[in-house]
């Protein structure tokens, strides 16, 4: 039996995940976990500033309704501000290989 | 029989000589002493410049850089800090509403006492810094406390590091575990890596003194506070060690503490200490 290409096409389609836009609750949700990252990341003092814009840009951004882009910047501030969160733990020792002694 | 024991045994024993040595030596380089901390951090600098007169250090990058050196030197006949240094003096004297002045406040009538600051209080127990002190002595009198980092405390520290120039830095550390904490504090976050670009404040300043960071030359740690408060280039203006402190910080990408923290003072009272010895030379001026 040969597919005729339309066919296979059709069939591909249908079963490839549809790439959809971001809506609110996704990027509602992506914002409390990094508005939670960045809480913690400032009770160990140790935010960092791209974490506080990003943040910012995130929320401009959903209060436009631009959920792509809002989603996007809440991810990134959410892991900018686990790195600055790791750093943060790591160097309550590490700080000390760089001391004169 | 028993000789192949005592050989066998030999070895072991001898580790756990080696051992028993060994333990002291490591928990007594653990243990806090500020007097040791400041000579191996002294020398580490006299090592690694051994052509910069010692009380150079306090010229920051001019130390560092013969060209940078001349061109200050000219500078210094007109100095961009003079106006603020006219200013300090006048508010200095000033009295305030309640007829009281800084005088009032502070030991020596304020004059030549620079190189006494931060002192670590022991009824409050933690570390005072001159500009703290300055704005207590404000409040205490009825007036609004100053912005750590504009030019009415950056005028008025250049009035009272002018009258301490040349006085050797002199910052004690009492027998007091608070004390002792608050240094060992302060040299915690002298280098703790910190901001997205991952820099201690030891990252510039004591690995990199004299070499370029874009355009600047960057300062020794040793001494860098005894020039402050600066007038800088960068800044078209003054900036006291708080400007400075916070500047730092955000040069990181770190959102950078609020004037006079505890981290701050306790850096202060860390960086201040270990220059002890060396002149007062603020205000200074810097690119």
């Amino acid at each position: 039996m040969k597919w005729s290409l339309p066919l296979v096409m059709l069939l591909a389609f249908s079963l490839a995940p549809a790439a959809r836009a971001a809506d609110e609750t996704q990027y509602k949700a992506a914002y409390a976990a990094a508005e939670a990252a960045t809480k913690e990341a400032a009770s160990l003092r140790n935010q960092w500033t791209t974490t506080v814009a990003t943040l910012a840009a995130a929320k401009a951004a959903g209060d436009t309704g631009d959920f792509d882009r809002a989603l996007a910047a809440a991810r990134e501030a959410e892991a900018l501000a686990k790195a600055s969160i790791v750093q943060a733990l790591s160097e309550k020792e590490a700080w000390k290989a760089m001391e004169i002694r | 029989m028993r000789m192949r024991v005592v050989l066998l045994l030999a070895p072991a024993c001898a580790a756990l000589a080696a051992l028993a040595l060994t333990v002291p030596r490591v928990v007594a380089a653990d243990k806090a002493d500020p007097a040791v901390d400041a000579r191996a951090f002294r020398n580490f600098f006299f090592q690694k410049f051994p052509n910069v007169k010692h009380e150079d250090f306090v010229n920051g990058p001019y130390s560092m850089n013969e060209d940078m050196k001349r061109q200050w030197q000219e500078k210094e006949e007109f100095p961009p800090y003079e106006f603020a240094l006219d200013a300090g003096r006048e508010m200095f004297a000033t009295p305030f509403r309640n007829g009281k002045t800084y005088a009032d406040c502070f030991p020596n009538g304020g004059i030549g006492i620079r190189q006494n600051y931060p002192y670590f209080d022991d009824k409050e127990g933690k570390v005072v810094t001159l500009e703290l002190a300055l704005n207590r002595c404000r409040e205490a009198n009825g007036e609004t406390p100053y912005s750590y980092v504009k030019d009415e405390m950056a005028s008025l520290t250049a009035y009272m590091a002018f009258t301490s120039r040349g006085q050797p830095m002199d910052i004690r550390i009492p027998d007091d575990p608070r004390a002792l904490a608050a240094f060992e504090n302060g040299k915690r976050y002298f280098y703790t890596r910190r901001g997205q670009l991952n820099f201690s404040c030891a990252s510039c300043h004591v690995q990199s003194p004299g070499e370029r960071l874009r355009a600047e030359v960057l300062a020794p740690a040793l001494g860098i506070l005894n020039a402050m408060p600066i007038y800088r280039s960068e800044w078209s203006g003054m900036g006291t060690i708080s400007r400075r402190f916070v500047t730092c910080n955000s040069q990181t990408r770190a959102v950078p503490l609020e004037p006079q923290s505890d981290e701050y003072r306790d850096v202060e009272y860390f960086l201040s200490y270990v220059a002890n010895g060396l002149p007062i030379a603020g205000p200074g001026a810097r690119p």
